[in-house]
C-alpha cells in the first residue's frame, strides 16, 4: 500500500516536473521565434530613429531635393532613389525574359539528364558573394562595356528619336546600364528557380490534354502553364526586384558614384545602398543621419516589394496543398 | 491556308525553344566567365605571404589578419544564429503550426531572408555600435561582436526556414509513437524530432554560413576593419570581404591582385559549402522517399 502511493507520488511529481519543463521549453522557443519579428521591427525603428534629424527636420524636402551636398549639409535623396529605381528596373527588364527562358528550358525543353546539372549551375550564380560580382563588374565587365557595348548603343539606339537620349553618352563603361546588367545576372537565379518550381506544379493532365490537341511546346507554355502560374510568377519577379533594390556591393563598384541626374543610362549615377556604403564611414553628424534615413527608405520600399512577393507566392503554397 | 498556319506555329515554337535554350546558355556563360576570372586572377597572387603577412604591409603583405578575422566573426555569427534559429524553427514547426502567430512569423521570416543586408548593418550600427561608443566613452566603437551580430541576422532566417521545413518533413507517426510512450514534448522535440531531421538542420546551418561568409556591406560599419591582427570580440577587426572591398577601391594594381586572391578564397569556401549542403540535402531526401 505504502509502496503503491510512493509510485503514484513519484509519477505525479514527475509529470508535474515534465509539465514545468515543457512550459519553460515552449517559452524559450517562442522567445527565439519572436526575435525574428524583433529583428525586422528593430531594423525599421532604428533606422527611423537614426535618420530622424533629416527625415523630420527637412520633411518632404529630403525626398524631393536633387542636391546632395555634404559640405553645405544639404541632403536630397532624389538622385540615389532615382539610381536605385532605374538600375532595378533595367535588371528586371533583362532578368525576367531570361529567367522565363531558363525555366522553360529546364522544365520543357532540356532532356531529363541535363536538367539537374544545369539547374544546380544556375543556382550557384546565386551563391557567389556579391562582392565577387562587384569585382568582376569593375575589372572585367566595365572595360567590356566600354569597348564593345557602349559605342554600339551610342551609334545605333542613340540615334533614334525619343528613346535615343537614354543611350547617348561617352563610352565610360561605368554607369546605370552596366549596374543594371550586373544586377540582372545576380537576380536571374532567384527568379528562374521560382518560375521553374511553379512550372513543375502545373498538373500533367492539363499539359497532356493540350499536347493531345496538337499544341506545340510553346503554345502549352504560353497558353497553359503561364496562365496557370501567373500569380506565382509575378511573386517571383517581385522577389527578384526586392533583391535588386537592396543589393549593395555589386552595384557600388560599377555605378560610378555620381549625384548627377542624367537621362542617359550610359552615365554614372548612384544608388541608395552604394551611397551608404561609400560615404558612411567618412560621414558625421547630419550627413550620417541622412545616410541612415536613406537606409530607412530602402528598408520600407524593399519591405513592401517583398511583402507583395511573399503574398503572391503564399497563395501558391495553398494551391499546391489542395491539388 | 492551314499549312501556312501550321508552318507559322511550328516556326514560332522553334524560335521560342531556341531563345529559351540560349537564355540558359547565357546564364551558364556568365557563371563560367565570373568563375574563370576569379580563379585565373586569384591563383596568381596565392602564396605563402597571403596567409602569413598582415594587411599593414599593403602590397608587400597578405591577408592573414583578414582571414583570421573572417574566421572569428563568421564563427561567432554562426554560434549566435544557429541555436536561436533552430529553436525558432522548432517553435514554428512543432508549437505554432496553423496558429496565426506562427504564420505571421513564418511570413516575416521569409521577408527577412531577402531584406537588404546593408540595412541590417545600419540596424546593428544604431543598436550596438552607438550605445557601446557612448557607454565606454569611445574606447570601444566598431567591434567584431557588432559585425558578428549583423551577420547573425543574415544567417538567422536561413536556419529558421530550413529547420521549420525539415521538422515538418518528419513523419507524424514518429511524434505519435513517442508521445504515446509518455515522453514530454520538449524531449520529443530535442531527442526524437531533431535527431530525425538532423542532417536537414545541419544543411540549414551550412547554407547560413555560406550566405553570411560572403557578406560585405554590413561589416563596413560594424566590424569596420583593421590593418593589424586582432582577436578580441570588442576590437575592430579585419575581414576578408571588407579587405577585398578596401583593396578593390584602391588605385594600386598590386592590391587588386591580392584582392583577387582573397576573392578566390571566399568563392571557393562559399561554393564548396553550398555544394556540400546540397549533397547532404539530396542524400537525406533519397532516404525518405
Amino acid at each position: 500500500m505504502v509502496i503503491a502511493t510512493d509510485i503514484i507520488d513519484s509519477g505525479q511529481r514527475r509529470s508535474r516536473a515534465d509539465a514545468r519543463h515543457d512550459a519553460w521549453f515552449r517559452w524559450l522557443l517562442r522567445t527565439c521565434a519572436l526575435l525574428v519579428l524583433a529583428a525586422l521591427l528593430g531594423a525599421a525603428l532604428s533606422t527611423l530613429w537614426g535618420g530622424r534629424e533629416v527625415l523630420f527636420g527637412d520633411g518632404l524636402r529630403f525626398l524631393t531635393t536633387t542636391q546632395w551636398n555634404p559640405v553645405e549639409n544639404i541632403y536630397g535623396a532624389w538622385a540615389p532613389i532615382y539610381g536605385t529605381l532605374v538600375t532595378s528596373l533595367i535588371a528586371i527588364v533583362i532578368a525576367v525574359p531570361l529567367s522565363f527562358g531558363i525555366a522553360l528550358f529546364l522544365t520543357e525543353i532540356a532532356p531529363a539528364w541535363l536538367r539537374t546539372p544545369v539547374a544546380t549551375a544556375i543556382e550557384l550564380l546565386a551563391a557567389i558573394p556579391s562582392i565577387i560580382y562587384g569585382m568582376w563588374g569593375l575589372f572585367v565587365f566595365v572595360p567590356f562595356m566600354a569597348a564593345h557595348v557602349d559605342p554600339l548603343l551610342d551609334s545605333s539606339l542613340g540615334r533614334l528619336p525619343l528613346i535615343g537620349a537614354l543611350f547617348r553618352g561617352p563610352p565610360l563603361g561605368l554607369g546605370l546600364l552596366t549596374a543594371g546588367i550586373v544586377l540582372a545576372v545576380m537576380i536571374v537565379p532567384f527568379i528562374s528557380s521560382v518560375m521553374r518550381e511553379v512550372f513543375q506544379t502545373v498538373p500533367a493532365r492539363l499539359k497532356e490534354s493540350a499536347y493531345a490537341l496538337g499544341s506545340t511546346t510553346w503554345e502549352v507554355v504560353w497558353d497553359i502553364i503561364l496562365p496557370y502560374t501567373r500569380q506565382a510568377v509575378i511573386g517571383g519577379i517581385f522577389l527578384g526586384l526586392g533583391r535588386a533594390l537592396g543589393e549593395t556591393m555589386a552595384v557600388t563598384f560599377v555605378l560610378g558614384n555620381a549625384y548627377d541626374l542624367t537621362a542617359s543610362l550610359l552615365m554614372p549615377g548612384t544608388s541608395i545602398s552604394s551611397s551608404i556604403a561609400n560615404e558612411f564611414n567618412e560621414a558625421a553628424g547630419l550627413h550620417r543621419s541622412a545616410l541612415i534615413a536613406l537606409g530607412f527608405l530602402l528598408f520600407v520600399v524593399t519591405f513592401i516589394v517583398l511583402l507583395i512577393a511573399r503574398w503572391m507566392l503564399r497563395s501558391l503554397k495553398q494551391k499546391e496543398g489542395t491539388a | 491556308m492551314s499549312a501556312r498556319i501550321y508552318r507559322r506555329r511550328f516556326a514560332l515554337n522553334i524560335v521560342a525553344q531556341t531563345l529559351a535554350s540560349a537564355a540558359a546558355l547565357l546564364a551558364l556563360v556568365f557563371l563560367a566567365w565570373i568563375l574563370w576570372v576569379t580563379v585565373s586572377r586569384g591563383v596568381q597572387a596565392i602564396g605563402v605571404a597571403l596567409f602569413t603577412k598582415i594587411t599593414a604591409y599593403a602590397d608587400q603583405g597578405g591577408l592573414a589578419n583578414a582571414i583570421v578575422g573572417s574566421l572569428i566573426i563568421d564563427g561567432m555569427a554562426i554560434a549566435l544564429c544557429a541555436p536561436i534559429g533552430v529553436m525558432a524553427g522548432a517553435y514554428l514547426a512543432e508549437y505554432a503550426r496553423g496558429t496565426r502567430l506562427g504564420e505571421t512569423i513564418r511570413f516575416l521570416n521569409d521577408i527577412l531572408l531577402s531584406a537588404p543586408s546593408i540595412v541590417l548593418g545600419l540596424f546593428v550600427y544604431v543598436i550596438v555600435v552607438l550605445p557601446m561608443t557612448a557607454a565606454t566613452g569611445g574606447s570601444v566603437t566598431f567591434s567584431a561582436l557588432a559585425g558578428s551580430i549583423a551577420l547573425a541576422l543574415i544567417g538567422l532566417p536561413v536556419i529558421v526556414r530550413t529547420t521549420d521545413e525539415m521538422l515538418q518533413l518528419v513523419p507524424s507517426t514518429l511524434r505519435e509513437a513517442a508521445l504515446s510512450l509518455g515522453i514530454p514534448q520538449w524531449k520529443l522535440t530535442v531527442q526524437v524530432l531533431m535527431r530525425a531531421a538532423g542532417s536537414g538542420i545541419v544543411t540549414g546551418v551550412l547554407l547560413a554560413l555560406a550566405r553570411l561568409a560572403g557578406e560585405t556591406a554590413p561589416l563596413l560599419f560594424t566590424a569596420f576593419g583593421n590593418n593589424y591582427m586582432a582577436y578580441g570580440p570588442l576590437a575592430k577587426m579585419a575581414s576578408l570581404p571588407a579587405a577585398i572591398y578596401q583593396y578593390t577601391n584602391d588605385p594600386n594594381p598590386a592590391l587588386h591582385a591580392i584582392a583577387w586572391a582573397g576573392a578566390l578564397l571566399i568563392t571557393v569556401f562559399v561554393l564548396a559549402l553550398s555544394l556540400v549542403a546540397r549533397a547532404l540535402f539530396a542524400s537525406r531526401k533519397t532516404h525518405h522517399d
